[in-house]
């Protein structure tokens, strides 16, 4: 029972990656050209999911599974026309495949009626096409000599008893090959287990059969006797004699052996090249003494066979082969290295990791206090072993790492909603999808890039008469990149809209009351204006935006990340937001700065620069705090130990350090330390598993002695500090002078 | 490390536990309990994870003092409450020999810094006497799950559950009263 469970398990877990295959199919399927390839991956994976759906006895699931595929079917084979409204039906069709699954996962039954509509819309389209499924292409003319099914659902019982019939009357068969027709000999030599994995040769023999006149012939001499006979193991091959239309070819007749590539042997050959087709093999001239001493001409399965000839022995060259039917080569070259592994063994690998990183610091630490010279071969092994333990850590933060296409790919189809409901005409375009970046950021990448490319949509592009009048194509286009840039991953959402409309802008700004009244701001400052809170330009709460869930979400949301965001807008142009996240979420590059007794870490992104100030840089604002000049600008200062209420800490700036910090809006703080101690790397560990968040705080991490040191949340920090009203008392002027300010590298 | 030594002794204790694990009925369910100056508390032995020696924590900003900080439990990190500043009797000022009892509290992991582990008890559900109604709201009772009498000494038996629950909103209130300001001075 338990083991059933878990195949149904896997069974889903495929059926849902399945179906966003067969959904990023259906969304790129264009009116008009059908990419064979294309098809033929949403075509499969509807099918997979039906068989798996059999296995399980999800009969309803299969049921619809089974009209969705018909379509496909058509499709696939050109009786169905691809048009606007198909490709809608479809992709309506896969979300009802994706909830009929989700019924199967809960074990409850489909409500009634649940799928009639969409079966009904898809059955309109078949209407159109001839039906291949229930129609099988029997072979017209000339009385067949074994029966030909008209239906092929029902009759598994007798397909055995049939064929022996055929290979009767195929001996009794020595006629040439019709004209106009082709005659093929495929020998099928399943490996023995191939019923292991769910495969039935019976339905293979019965597609062969569509395909024209089949005499089958099954071969019985690898059945061993009765004691020795194992139930579970395949001990029969087949021979059959196909002859068929000339537009059967060999990609045809390969496609009904898709599923078991792998796991037989299968030799398909033709008799004389068929005059109709053009792009088939010419026969081996060469003479070949098999060929020679065959009775027909036959294109024999040499390798140097043209490459419509399939002759494939060991299952493993075939593995290797690319797929006659291109899209499938990369499918199956995936399937077979690659590995489905739960993500809570990841995580603790990666935790396991981070446990090492960090003993590996504390070893380095006591170490670098022996007296050196003596403990040389000491020094060079834990040398060795922190390149190691890097080398790990970027190995297994790489088994998390996931290309950004998983989300990429869901945009589309919010593109094509969007441009639904607002009435614009709208263009997605896509870069960089095969850029990786860590699952966690990956996962949490999907809201603020669903809002921000609604956005776009939404506000940033006009209607396509406005683009018109303004000499614009009339449909707009988003573009939606990902690149790595030094260690980031930077995601930019362009669109040539109309840009930011700044005087709007502004006067909303002002009227909400986050702006003075006749404050002055650089173009810069408005449009990081439509980030702040309760900020909106929409007049109305349309469909789309306006319902509260603003920019200032999708900040958070980039930020809780550590990550920024940033827009560049030019009127009349369009936008361009800029996100740049750190490829993990477990690691962070920090400084690690001391306050009293406590340790700190910083997050380097944050970090401008780290100095002493003179006595003459610091000045009292309004009796409300310091602030200090900073290049040529005034910054609040931030005095840790107050904050914290840590005891013991260095209160004057001048004998402590002021490091300049910056927030994702690139509001600038002077955050007052005793010492900065040094740049590391740190592995982040969640304080709110067993505590609860803290102000100021963004998570936890352990230093190389084991002590745990808070990470600070800088735009927390920022926050608090407003809170404080009253002011700290000012700092002596101090007599000493200032030292020279030990700058850091800005980041 | 002083800390292994005060684990081998509890760790001692703890098998004699074991041992009596057998003996114990049905009814019976097992006690930690431990000293907090002169008084003694328990909690259910199936919370406890493990007992440790002290190490210096971390400090946690502008928090009520009966949470001392954060430590490194094996790479997790894990808060620890001082019980004595939870009932009001100030900060514990920690040597060596104090011990930090570590709490599973559903999917949390949290460490409780007490005097010494002073025993082991099996106690029947009949034995714990409700808490007596406790004046002056000095002590809620929803944190004490009952007394027992071990011998001549009184136990009292703790809900740690509800007694360190940091999402309620004692806690936040707490936090927000504090002015950062007088703490820091």
């Amino acid at each position: 029972m338990e083991d059933l469970s878990r195949f149904k398990q896997t069974y889903f877990d495929e059926s849902a990656e399945l179906l966003e295959v067969a959904e990023a199919g259906l969304l790129r399927l264009t009116p008009g050209e059908v990419d064979s390839d294309e098809v033929n991956a949403i075509f499969r994976a509807v099918h997979s999911i039906k068989g798996g759906g059999g296995a399980f006895g999800f009969t309803e699931l299969v049921a619809f599974a089974h009209e969705f595929e018909t379509v496909m079917d058509g499709v696939r084979n050109n009786t169905v026309p691809v048009t606007t409204e198909l490709v809608d039906t479809l992709i309506r069709a896969n979300d009802l495949l994706g909830q009929m699954l989700a019924y199967a996962r809960e074990g409850d039954p489909a409500p009634a009626g649940t799928t009639d509509g969409t079966v009904a819309a898809l059955r309109r389209h078949l209407s159109g096409g001839a039906p291949q499924v229930q129609a099988p292409a029997a072979a017209p003319a000339a009385p067949a000599p074994a029966p030909v099914y008209a239906d092929d659902e029902d009759d598994e019982a007798g397909l055995f008893g049939d064929a022996m019939a055929a290979i009767a009357a195929a001996r009794a068969e020595e006629d040439p090959v019709p004209p106009g027709k082709l005659r093929w000999t495929i020998v099928f030599r399943p490996r023995p287990d191939l019923l292991m994995s769910g495969n039935e040769p019976a339905f293979m023999l019965r597609a062969l059969r569509r395909l024209g006149d089949a005499t089958v012939e099954c071969h019985t001499d690898a059945l061993p006797n009765l004691q020795n006979l194992e139930a579970e193991l395949l001990h029969l091959s087949w021979t059959v004699t196909l002859i068929a239309d000339a537009d059967v070819d060999l990609d045809k007749i390969n496609d009904v052996f898709e599923f078991v590539a792998d796991d037989c042997d299968i030799r398909i050959t033709a008799e004389a090249p068929p005059p109709a087709a053009p792009e088939a093999p010419p026969p081996v001239t060469d003479p070949v003494p098999v060929a020679a001493a065959a009775p027909q001409a036959v294109v024999a399965a040499v390798p140097e066979a043209p490459p419509k000839t399939l002759g494939a022995d060991a299952p493993k060259a075939e593995a290797a082969r690319p797929r006659p039917n291109g899209g499938g080569a990369e499918h199956a070259g995936l399937t077979s290295h690659t590995i489905r592994v739960d993500l809570d063994k990841i995580d603790r690998l990666v935790n396991m990791v981070g446990e090492m990183v960090i003993t590996q610091a504390m070893i380095a630490e006591h170490v670098r206090e022996l007296p050196p010279g003596e403990f040389q071969e000491l020094l060079e092994g834990l040398e060795q072993l922190a390149q190691h333990t890097r080398e790990l850590r970027e190995s297994v933060m790489s088994i998390r790492a996931q290309p950004v296409s998983s989300v990429f790919s869901r945009m589309p189809r919010l593109v094509r909603e969007c441009a639904a409901t607002t009435g614009k005409e709208v263009q997605l375009v896509t870069s960089g999808e095969t850029t990786e970046v860590d699952k966690t950021v990956v996962e949490n990448l999907v809201d603020p890039l669903t809002h921000m490319i609604r956005n776009s949509i939404d506000h940033g592009l006009e209607g396509p008469e406005e683009r018109e009048r303004v000499g614009k194509p009339r449909a707009g286009t988003v573009h939606l990149s990902a690149q790595h840039r030094s260690g980031r991953i930077v995601i930019e959402i362009t669109d040539d809209g109309r840009g930011i409309n700044r005087p709007k802008v502004l006067s909303k700004a002002i009227e909400k009351g986050l702006v003075q009244p006749g404050a002055t701001l650089s173009d810069e400052e408005i449009d990081n204006l439509i980030f702040l809170p309760g900020f909106s330009t929409a007049d109305q709460v349309s469909n789309l935006s306006g319902r509260g869930v603003g920019m200032d979400v999708v900040r958070r949301n980039i930020t809780s990340l550590g990550g920024r965001i940033g827009v560049y807008s030019t009127p009349g142009e369009g936008s361009r937001f800029v996100l740049s996240l750190p490829l993990t979420l477990a690691v962070l590059d920090g400084m690690v700065i001391s306050v009293g007794e406590e340790r700190f870490v910083l997050p380097l992104t944050n970090i401008v620069e780290s100095l002493r100030p003179k006595a003459a840089d610091l000045h009292g604002l309004v009796g409300k705090c310091d602030v200090m000049m900073a290049r040529g600008e005034y910054v609040r200062l931030v005095y840790l130990h107050q904050l914290f209420g840590i005891p013991g800490a260095v209160a004057d700036p001048t004998r402590a350090l002021v490091v300049l910090v910056e927030t994702e809006d690139g509001s600038r703080l002077g955050l007052v330390v005793d010492e900065v101690l040094g740049q590391q790397q740190v592995v982040i560990k969640s304080l709110e598993a067993n505590f609860r968040r803290l102000d100021g705080v963004a998570a936890a991490t352990i230093l190389g002695d084991g002590r745990v040191a808070l990470i600070l949340d800088v735009a927390g920090l920022r926050e608090m500090s407003r809170h404080m009203d009253s002011r700290a008392p000012r700092p002596p002027s101090s007599p000493v002078a200032a030292l020279p300010a030990p700058a850091l590298e800005p980041v | 490390m002083s800390s292994s030594t005060a684990l081998a002794t509890v760790g001692g204790s703890r098998t004699d536990a074991r041992n009596d694990v057998m003996a114990v009925n049905a009814a019976e369910e097992q006690y930690v309990t431990f000293t907090v100056g002169s008084e003694e508390y328990g909690v259910n032995i199936l919370s406890v994870r493990e007992i440790r020696g002290w190490t210096p924590e971390s400090r946690l900003p502008n928090l009520p003092d009966y949470v001392r900080g954060v430590i490194n439990l094996r790479g997790i990190i894990i808060p620890i409450f001082d019980l004595r500043a939870r009932f009001g009797g100030g900060a514990t000022s920690v040597t060596k020999r104090h011990v930090v009892v570590v709490i599973q509290v559903g999917e949390r992991t949290r460490g409780i810094l007490v005097d010494a582990i002073s025993d082991i008890l099996a106690i029947g559900h009949d034995a714990i006497k409700p808490p007596p109604d406790v004046d002056g709201g000095m002590v809620d009772a929803e944190y004490l799950s009952g007394l027992y009498t071990a011998d001549d000494r009184m136990v009292t038996l703790l809900n740690v559950e509800k007694l360190f629950s940091v999402e309620n909103s004692e806690l936040d209130s707490a936090t927000r009263a504090l002015p950062a300001l007088e703490r820091a001075s």
